[in-house]
């Protein structure tokens, strides 16, 4: 079975003055699918992500969303990506609901479709009491909520989350990762972590990114092999670092 | 796209308690200069009274006041504008307009016009005290027209060139500070220009405005705001798309 491919990147390149963050990455991603960022500290995932979605020119390389070059076409592709950078891009003094509908507007949701993606994505994130808060006057937990709203209230056909799961308690990973499986199946996901059971439960696929390059790419089944996800993923860092 | 993102700024300075003293601040300021200009008007208008074409009271109590005006506006808006760019860098909110479809024209344009918005309520705030002269006097209504229309085209003037510099940097107050240095600059050019066909004139928007000033409207003077303002938003457009298009 192959699905619909909704992001392909390749051969892709950035540096950092002379250093190189991510190279020659490579990446594909199917509808339906969910796909793993691995990697430590400082291996590149953030400006990866970042690139994908355009927040970020690649020194080079090529990436296409849906069909539509980023660099050729980047309004159209854009269109089809939501996105949650590390730091989720809330404006503090403006209230859930002025902040969401402001986003969807900017994705070019149909104005008569404003109030049905508001709340859609209002209650797929559980954010149905916060409306009327300011954005600034909420947890951290919840921000990162209204993070994730932001980058799923247009449907995009890829959501590209980096870290999503950061600073939440115990229940609301629990919610996000419903809310992952869910998207998982109705478009694709990209995530990041660093909690590698949040990868072992979520993902179909893996990557595992080290000093900016690929180091290895399989199902997270695969991966798992028989032992457990933590022993693979230090085995898989540490050999390449060995071989290096 | 654009004014999606217009009425965004505007209710977004509009949030800000900081605007709101400012707003208060330059409304006292402006009153406190009207009554002053009222009163030494009144103590001379005897005199005047027996010149011929005797100057009035709008050209004695309302150019200059307009003067006034555009002087602490070119010193708020830096204010206003470092943090239309620049300070999204540092919040990293910038990323959200990175990464939506939006075109870094709408962009610019979008915070430019919520700006404006801003700028037109102040500037109406201060039209309104001058109209209170239409109640005591004949007031000249068409060199009022004139002197509101040049104080509006010089803030466009200044919100553009402090756009600019809000593109150019990553610190709100840097930008602030270029922006404030360079209107400065740009009003001494005025001041130290020897006579009136120094080419330092020319280049000053203040020499412009003082035209408008004088209830001369001039298509030379409103071909350099609509120039000078045009030129200031395509800068802050191409330093955006190069930021995105050069990988540096």
């Amino acid at each position: 079975m192959t699905a619909l491919l909704t992001l392909s990147a390749r051969n892709l390149m950035r540096r950092h003055d002379d250093r190189l963050v991510v190279n020659d990455v490579s990446l594909e991603l199917r509808h339906g699918e969910v796909l793993g960022l691995l990697g430590h500290n400082g291996a590149g995932k953030s400006t990866t992500l970042q690139m994908l979605t355009g927040a970020l020119p690649p020194h080079s390389g090529q990436i296409e969303v849906c069909g539509f070059d980023l660099k050729q076409q980047p309004q159209q592709a854009k269109s089809c990506i939501g996105f949650l950078p590390e730091h989720p891009p809330l404006y503090r003094d403006m209230r859930v609901d002025d902040y969401l509908l402001y986003v969807a507007r900017l994705h070019r949701v149909p104005s008569g479709k404003l109030a049905a993606a508001l709340n859609q994505a209002k209650q797929r994130c559980g954010l149905h009491d916060c409306g009327k808060k300011l954005v600034g006057t909420l947890s951290k937990g919840y921000q990162q909520r209204v993070g994730i709203a932001q980058a799923i209230i247009h449907n995009p056909a890829v959501v590209v989350l980096d870290e999503p799961t950061v600073g939440l308690d115990p229940a609301q990973i629990r919610d996000i990762r419903a809310l992952i499986r869910e998207l998982g199946n109705s478009s694709s996901v990209i995530l990041s972590t660093h909690m590698l059971n949040e990868v072992e439960s979520l993902c179909d696929r893996v990557l595992i990114l080290k000093q900016g390059r690929l180091i290895y790419s399989g199902s997270s089944a695969e991966m798992l092999g028989n032992g457990n996800m933590e022993e693979a993923f230090m085995q898989i860092t540490e050999n390449k670092a060995a071989s290096a | 796209m654009i004014l999606t993102i217009a009425k965004k700024e505007f209710r977004s300075l509009f949030a800000a308690p900081s605007t709101w003293w400012m707003l208060a601040l330059l409304q006292f300021l402006f009153a406190w200069f009207y009554f002053g200009r009222m009163d030494d008007y009144l103590q001379v208008q005897a005199q005047l009274a027996q010149l011929d074409n005797a100057p009035g009271a709008t050209i004695s109590i309302a150019a200059p006041l307009c003067s006034v005006l555009a002087l602490m506006l070119m010193m708020l808006i830096p204010l206003f504008t470092m943090r239309l760019i620049a300070e999204e860098r540092r919040n990293q909110t910038w990323v959200l307009l990175l990464a939506a479809p939006v075109p870094a024209a709408h962009i610019v344009l979008g915070k430019f016009l919520g700006l404006m918005l801003l700028l037109v309520l102040i500037v109406m705030g201060a039209a309104a005290l001058l109209a209170t002269l239409l109640l005591g006097t004949h007031a000249d209504i068409g060199l009022m027209l004139a002197d509101i229309l040049g104080v509006l085209l010089l803030a466009a003037t200044y919100a553009a060139l402090g756009l600019y510099f809000s593109a150019l940097s990553k610190q709100p107050l840097v930008a602030a500070a270029g922006a404030l240095g360079l209107s400065f600059g740009l009003w001494l050019l005025e001041l130290g220009a020897s006579d009136n066909r120094s080419y330092l004139r020319a280049i000053s928007p203040n020499a412009h405005f003082q035209n408008l000033n004088m209830g001369l409207v001039n298509s030379a003077d409103l071909a350099y705001f609509a120039l000078v303002i045009a030129t200031l938003l395509w800068l802050t457009i191409r330093q955006l798309n190069d930021e995105r298009d050069r990988a540096a």
